[in-house]
């Protein structure tokens, strides 16, 4: 283990205790679907993303873009951390007239870039985001996140054509592939698979790695990065609740609202993690 | 009446051309329809600036919303059809929400498109970009009306709707004519009888019917509420006040449009008699712009009628 990985790694566990304790003051959020995107983001944010905390509307910077917008919690806590915002924020996340909404909003919260609510449409935006800064130099680059649920909204897949008809070599999409969604399986419900060749039928650049193993991510950045003339996908396998056993575990898929106890308990397995 | 050229979408590819020439954020978003919807003249000049994202309205309204997130002056145009109806929820998450200035621009709108019939007779727009908070909502009469609200909404703020229509129509204003604002709206003919409040193609039809009406002693006054949302209120509630009886004209369903908008007006503000010139519940069909503009009476001696209706119903 690399030292930076070790400190991303610390990062990812305190991003992920203050995902369990918003979402556990608020007693409402999409939990375990939060947790499985915290180590994309953490590498993100802290390896890949050029920003500036105390400049979150600087033109240069790299802009991201959340498509599966209930995942938010992971996003918001990772901002805090990064210190867009003070992190007693977090604590009123979801109540009447706070800065964190249910949903991202662009108007109330430093550090995000694009709305996100209704699944589906954060490529959409990134395309467009893309499209409006390819012509600055440097140019800066778009990411997007999206759940793999998502994927099923036809508007998706306008979008993705769109991606590589324009070239857009200055957008990276990752796909949070979980493999569930509200109801179950997305394999029962919708089936994606082969989701790889879509992509690539799509004119697309996909690489896989592993959403909870940093190299794994910096494997594929490495190797989409000659991706001249193509939107570049990575399809990222994730666990749905990760970092939390009894998440990970659920049948229900993470739906259940966690009670003070459950809290406690993901807690204090998120602290043992952090030894 | 010499017969008209120019429709309301012919001023689009115009804007833009002008709007580019000042201002080099300018971009426009198109769905494969640039030479209906006109953007294809600006597409002529500046291929770079104009992004045809095909047969998908909903990518399209995405596309300009993050165009606008990018900083870019966008605008968005297709058949109202698709553009507001396909693109409803996209129009409502990704750019009325966020309240990003995104020019959305339906073209072919209400039954003059003709031929093509109900599903392309766009009759609702102005209903549903009514319902938003803070979406600006314009419906201009002719040509030059049409080119100053394009023009001036590059600097809006917020999100806009423009409405267009396919079919030429007479020309209302001077060219070079201007003050074509959110918000406002203009007193094409001062009376103190009957206030008739319209727009679109139902302003022309309008000033048609106080020639009518002034032979019958009903003055009317005319007012052409380009600004559907926010309405022009003063100039409305002035009017009212002197004549204590309102007619609304538009080619637009009765539901949701500027009949409702000034009826809820004067409702809250000064109660008056308000009769509806409109469609009512039905959708449109195919035939020639006149024969449906017959059909659904949408014409100046509908106007007439009304206005001698809300005439003797006025309280004063």
């Amino acid at each position: 283990m690399t030292p930076e990985r070790d400190i991303l790694a610390e990062r990812a566990l305190a991003v992920r205790r203050d995902v369990v304790r918003m979402i556990g003051v608020a007693r409402s959020g999409h939990l375990a679907s939060s947790l499985s995107i915290v180590d994309l983001l953490v590498w993100l944010y802290w390896e890949v993303l050029s920003l500036r905390a105390d400049e979150p509307s600087w033109e240069g910077r790299d802009r991201f873009v959340l498509g599966k917008g209930h995942g938010c919690p992971a996003l918001y806590a990772v901002l805090a951390n990064k210190s867009f915002f003070p992190r007693e924020e977090l604590w009123s996340y979801r109540r009447l007239g706070a800065m964190l909404q249910g949903f991202p909003e662009i108007r109330r919260t430093p550090g995000v870039d694009a709305p996100g609510g209704s699944l589906g449409q954060g490529l959409g935006l990134a395309n467009g985001l893309a499209l409006a800064l390819r012509d600055r130099t440097p140019a800066p680059s778009v990411y997007c996140l999206v759940g793999d649920g998502e994927l099923q909204e036809g508007v998706f897949w306008e979008s993705a054509m769109t991606s590589a008809h324009f070239s857009l070599d200055n957008l990276l999409l990752l796909v949070d592939r979980n493999g569930r969604q509200m109801e179950g399986a997305t394999e029962d419900i919708m089936s994606l698979e082969p989701l790889r060749e879509k992509f690539l039928a799509f004119g697309w650049a996909v690489e896989e790695c592993d959403g909870h193993d940093f190299a794994s991510m910096r494997n594929v950045l490495g190797r989409l990065g000659s991706r001249r003339g193509k939107p570049g996908c990575i399809v990222a396998k994730t666990t749905l609740g990760k970092g939390v056993s009894f998440l990970e575990n659920d049948p229900s898929g993470g739906r259940m609202v966690l009670g003070r106890e459950s809290m406690d308990k993901a807690l204090r397995e998120l602290e043992k993690g952090g030894d | 009446m010499p017969t008209p050229e120019r429709s309301t979408r012919d001023a689009y590819g115009q804007a833009l051309i002008d709007l580019a020439a000042e201002d080099i954020s300018v971009v426009a978003v198109d769905g494969d329809v640039g030479s209906a919807t006109r953007a294809a003249r600006f597409s002529v000049l500046h291929p770079d600036r104009v992004f045809n994202v095909g047969m998908a309205e909903q990518d399209m309204i995405l596309t300009a919303a993050g165009l606008a997130l990018g900083g870019k002056n966008v605008y968005v145009s297709s058949y109202a059809s698709f553009l507001v109806g396909r693109g409803y929820e996209q129009i409502r998450s990704s750019v009325a929400i966020p309240g990003l200035p995104v020019k959305i621009v339906g073209s072919h709108c209400g039954v003059t498109v003709g031929e093509d019939g109900a599903s392309h007779q766009m009759l609702e727009d102005l209903a549903l970009m009514r319902a938003f908070p803070d979406m600006t909502v314009l419906a201009p009469a002719d040509y030059v009306s049409a080119l100053g609200l394009l023009k001036n909404a590059a600097s809006s703020r917020g999100p806009v709707y423009i409405r267009l229509g396919r079919a030429p129509v007479p020309d209302v204003y001077a060219d070079g004519d201007e003050g074509f604002v959110p918000g406002g709206g203009r007193v094409l003919r001062e009376g103190t009888g009957v206030t008739v409040c319209c727009c679109g193609i139902m302003v022309s039809e309008a000033l048609r019917a106080a020639e009518v009406l002034a032979r019958q002693n009903i003055c009317a006054e005319v007012i052409d509420c380009f600004s559907v949302s926010p309405l022009p209120a003063r100039i409305i509630l002035d009017s009212v006040h002197r004549t204590g009886c309102c007619v609304t004209a538009e080619e637009h369903f009765a539901r949701g449009g500027l009949g409702e908008a000034v009826a809820a007006l004067t409702s809250s503000a000064y109660p008056v008699p308000v009769k509806q010139v409109a469609v009512f519940d039905k959708f449109g069909q195919s035939g020639s712009p006149a024969e449906l503009q017959e059909y659904y009476g949408l014409t100046a001696s509908q106007i007439v009628s009304a206005a001698v209706q809300a005439w003797t119903m006025r309280r004063r």
